[in-house]
């Protein structure tokens, strides 16, 4: 920070480059608070024909100085730093996921021992797991090795047995990896970086066997004890190796490290990083997702527990296709209410993921880009709760209880119920034109249960505020609290089996009592297979979100965490969504006569305000 | 997005292309710097190590994996044919004994007397890499491969399948707009480039397939149809590698879109001429297009100031494609770039621009949803 202290900074200028678009934010210390002041974007140059991501950074900032009048680059295109006047910035950093972010390989010993621990401390450092080969992942070792040198990965880290435990298997996978001369995806005049984090005993055996063909570091093993992870030194380790190595290959990158007054953050390690501060600070469970163009993120932090998966190829614009063959046409199309042909339809995702910086322009497209968003979000999550889960392979004492369930450890810890917050981020979520849509995204896809807040980032800088409470973390908390978090509201959908599947009689399932801040006190009932939003929105001075004390009592049948029937007093928070009551039922099950269907969307979009009467009339 | 806006594809009528040929492993380069080639002239060779099978010696034979050495008949290095006898057993005073035979053809890699476990490396896989297109070596990387370099014409596309091919390019539409139907396709079209219009149908795809076209270069393609074709639906934007007897090359996108008309008349101008086409696409980090390259025949090599496109930003006047609906596929004209944010149809703001088609009438288009074209 050239010597600058943190009480000296004033001005801070953080930038995003994404796979698809670089996003610039101006911070300034207004009064004695640190405020987002404006934000720029462009799209990212890390391809050819620019090849140099600084290009995009420099545009993006460009845009930036357009806005703010704020002069940020000399004549020779330079960042001006320290901030002198109407000049410059104190500080510069940055995240990166674009050419493609980190991609690794890891390897372990047990696919769902080791070699999973491996991949959870790979995916906590923000990098995109290619591929997990194990000693029992069913390949047989020329398949390994043919995969191994086909990938071409950033780095490998490779992980197996407990301290003191065999050395055979562990040694057998490096043999594999020795085998295969595996070349790194960027750049050819360096060895490919790998990182043991296995057996302590085995470390003579794999520097012997690995260390001239690769560049070996060695760090304290992942899995110590089968009992325990120990993840933070390999995770640690992947950052550096990340700066030193694969940085520096990407177009652009060392000129871009030189710029950067903190090391360069893989963007899901950034965000990752601001999720789990946000529930430590406030002691709730919280999950976040991070949807871009080519993959979606999700963190959750459950028990204390910080868990990310990125699903490499769901995503709303390169992966666009892919969101559509895995999902299939039915599942994108139940969120639809208006019929779309097949082939005009099939058309348009493949134009989009052709052209995946285009933006919908017409309100049925806008539509069905967020029917998808729905089903891409709905699919990260699936493969996030199979990985979120306890240690398996330890052994767990039991009870008669227990006698008829034969699980081998390995539970979700992802539990909807008690779930306090959902935060939304990524490009569809964070710029739907209507902050409802976020709101009703989310609700789709991840249908919380009982009693959820729901917020989203407000233009998508949680990336940048990830990396900046590494250097200044006052400024990052108070831009986060008042500039970046949205509170859309809550979510209060009770658990249990709606019988609003088509025809038949709706019940009452929920009845509920706020008392406002006005001191006004609102009532009523929902009944099964109805959405309702209740106003209760933000302070007007400080966009803290206003709360209200709420008797809800479920009928019988319906649980709002408290068993079924069972009565609850909480304090509701507010939003510019408000409280929205789910009486769709958990689990959730659209009806299936598509006449019905699309009168219940219109119904519940109607309900919640989410797209115009007008357009929802007229499609 | 002050700097929003999609480059065009490329389509140029003269242009130096220069590819590197490069092995998977080290190998052989059989050229040398100034040599002309063909595209179908071996550049380089290599041997790729082969697969590794393993046998369980010691299951099939029923002993203990430390006893595999006192019943191997073949040792560490040496060759073995399919079917061969590599351990045998005996028991009960050789009264009976069992034996166990290779799968493969290749060498003993290793044995185990730990897991009585065998590795029979096959034999090495011969991997040749020809030159793609008709020109000069211009550079020899030892041991690795070589960059071939011609001038010529060379067309972008926008995705394609299949792998690197060539052939003479055959106009068989009247012009862009036409649809490539199979009544189209003849028998003369055998090892030929097949150039359409605004679309490939299914029907015609498949004709000219039977009929051994190496190519078809079109305005679009159906993406029902090419989940047809493929025989899957295709998730990532990572092709080249289909075997299909054929290589598509689309120029415009998903659906019925004419051919743009200058890559059509280029194409036309160049009838009759030897065309090397890719289909290979990579719509992620490292983006790949398609494309097509006519290598001048002759020597043409005085070089032209090429426009530098990509450093031009968009302005008042400048020819652009719109990229999405409402108005995908229609060409015109900037007429306005107002510089503040717009709230469009969806509700979204963006930045926008004014577009003059060239029936004269106007509209508003987000910046993002339009791509430049050269003049």
């Amino acid at each position: 920070m050239k010597g600058l202290k943190p009480e000296d900074i004033k001005i801070i200028l953080a930038t995003d480059c994404g796979s698809t678009t670089t996003k610039a934010i101006l911070i300034e210390k207004r009064g004695e608070e640190f405020r987002l002041i404006v934000r720029g974007e462009a799209p990212t140059t890390v391809e050819a024909p620019f090849e140099d991501v600084t290009m995009g950074v420099l545009n993006a900032v460009g845009e930036v100085e357009e806005l703010t009048g704020r002069k940020l680059l000399n004549e020779k295109g330079q960042i001006i730093s320290p901030a002198k006047g109407n000049e410059g910035t104190d500080i510069y950093i940055s995240t990166s996921s674009a050419g493609g972010g980190l991609q690794m390989m890891v390897a372990g010993v047990v696919r769902s021992m080791t070699a999973e621990s491996a991949e959870r401390a790979a995916l906590g450092a923000g990098a995109i797991v290619m591929d997990v080969i194990s000693s029992n992942d069913k390949r047989l070792p020329h398949q390994q090795i043919q995969r191994i040198r086909h990938l071409r990965p950033d780095m490998i880290l490779l992980s197996g047995g407990i301290d003191g435990g065999t050395t055979t298997h562990v040694v057998e996978i490096a043999e594999l990896i020795s085998a295969a001369d595996p070349r790194p995806r960027l750049g050819t005049g360096y060895k490919l970086p790998i990182i043991y984090a296995g057996n302590v005993n085995a470390r003579e055996a794999i520097k012997e066997t690995l260390g001239d063909k690769v560049d070996l570091t060695i760090v304290d093993n992942l899995r110590p004890v089968l009992e325990r992870e120990n993840l933070l030194p390999a995770r640690e380790k992947i950052h550096d190796l990340f700066m030193e190595h694969v940085m520096a290959q990407a177009p652009g990158y060392r000129k871009l490290m030189t710029w950067t007054d903190a090391p360069i953050m893989p963007t899901p390690g950034a965000v990752g990083l601001i999720i789990k501060t946000i529930a430590d600070q406030e002691g709730i469970e919280a999950v976040g997702v991070d949807i871009g163009g080519a993959t979606t993120d999700i963190f959750s932090v459950f028990q204390g527990v910080f868990n990310r998966t990125v699903s490499a190829n769901l995503g709303m614009s390169y992966s666009v296709s892919n969101v559509f063959a895995e999902s299939g046409l039915e599942n994108v199309m139940r969120w639809v209410p208006f019929h779309m042909d097949e082939r005009d339809l099939r058309n348009r995702v493949k134009n989009k993921m052709i052209r995946p910086t285009t933006i919908p322009q017409m309100m049925e497209e806008l539509i069905f880009e967020q029917a998808i968003a729905k089903e891409a979000l709905r699919l990260a999550f699936i493969q996030h709760k199979s990985f979120a889960t306890t240690l398996k392979g330890v052994q767990q004492q039991r009870t008669i209880a227990d006698a008829f369930d034969q699980s081998a450890g390995g539970l979700t810890l992802v539990n909807m119920t008690t779930l306090n917050m959902l935060i939304g981020s990524g490009g569809v979520l964070s710029h739907a034109p209507r902050r409802q849509q976020a709101a009703l995204m989310m609700i789709d896809a991840f249908l919380p249960e009982a009693i959820t807040r729901l917020a989203v980032d407000s233009i998508f800088m949680m990336p940048q505020l990830g990396v900046l409470s590494t250097v200044h973390p006052k400024a990052a908390t108070e831009v986060f609290d008042k500039d970046c978090l949205i509170h859309l509201g809550t979510c209060i959908a009770p658990i249990g089996e709606s019988s609003a599947r088509g025809g038949k009689e709706e019940k009452e399932i929920l009845a509920y009592s706020f008392t406002m801040p006005d001191g006004k006190n609102v009532e009523g009932s929902i009944k099964s297979g109805e959405m309702r939003k209740i106003p209760l929105g933000l302070d007007e001075k400080t966009d803290i979100p206003l709360t209200c004390k709420a008797s809800l009592n479920p009928h019988r049948g319906f649980d709002l965490g408290a068993g079924k029937g069972n009565k609850i007093e909480a304090t509701i928070h507010g939003g510019v969504s408000g409280i929205i009551l789910d009486g769709r039922g958990r689990p959730f099950i659209l009806p299936t006569d598509p006449k019905v269907r699309v009168q219940k969307l219109k119904e519940w979009m109607l309900a919640l305000d989410i797209y115009p009467k007008e357009a929802l009339e007229r499609l | 997005m002050g700097h929003a806006y999609t480059p065009g594809l490329k389509v140029t009528e003269k242009i130096q292309v220069t590819k590197k040929r490069i092995l998977p492993l080290k190998g052989d380069v059989l050229v040398k710097v100034g040599d002309k080639v063909k595209p179908d002239t071996v550049v380089a060779r290599t041997l790729l190590p082969g697969n590794v099978e393993p046998f369980n010696v010691a299951n099939v034979l029923g002993i203990p994996p430390e006893d595999i050495m006192f019943h191997m008949l073949k040792k560490d290095g040496e060759r073995v044919k399919e079917g061969e006898v590599i351990a045998k057993s005996k028991s009960f005073f050789g009264l009976f004994s069992s034996e166990c035979k290779s799968k493969a053809e290749g060498t003993v890699e290793s044995i185990s007397s730990v897991t009585g476990q065998v590795l029979i490396r096959g034999n090495p896989i011969p991997v040749e890499i020809k030159a793609y297109l008709d020109g000069d070596v211009v550079e020899v990387f030892e041991r690795e491969g070589v960059a071939v370099s011609t001038w010529g014409s060379f067309i972008q596309g926008i995705f394609g399948i299949g792998g690197e091919t060539h052939g003479e390019i055959k106009v068989v539409v009247k012009d862009n707009q036409e649809v490539l139907t199979d009544k189209l396709i003849e028998k003369d079209c055998k090892g030929k480039v097949i150039v359409g219009g605004s679309l490939v149908t299914a029907d015609a795809i498949k004709k000219a397939v039977s009929m051994e076209a190496k190519g078809v270069v079109v305005g679009g393609f159906d993406d029902k149809d090419l989940r047809d074709f493929l025989g899957y639906d295709l998730g990532v934007a990572i092709t080249g590698s289909e075997e299909l007897g054929i290589t598509l090359v689309v120029t415009e996108g998903f659906g019925q879109i004419n051919m743009a008309e200058k890559t059509f008349s280029l194409l036309k101008s160049k009838e009759g001429m030897m065309a090397c086409i890719n289909g290979a696409t990579q719509i992620r980090a490292g983006v790949i297009r398609p494309e097509v390259v006519i290598p001048y025949v002759g020597d043409m090599h005085k070089k032209e100031a090429m426009v530098d496109l990509e450093n031009i930003g968009l302005t008042e006047g400048c020819p652009v494609r719109v990229i999405r609906e409402p108005y995908f596929g229609h060409l015109g004209k900037v007429c306005a770039l107002p510089p503040a944010l717009q709230k469009l149809e969806s509700e979204s703001s963006a930045r926008v621009l004014e577009v003059e088609f060239q029936d004269g009438t106007k509209a508003i288009i987000p910046r993002a949803n339009v791509e430049m074209l050269e003049e």
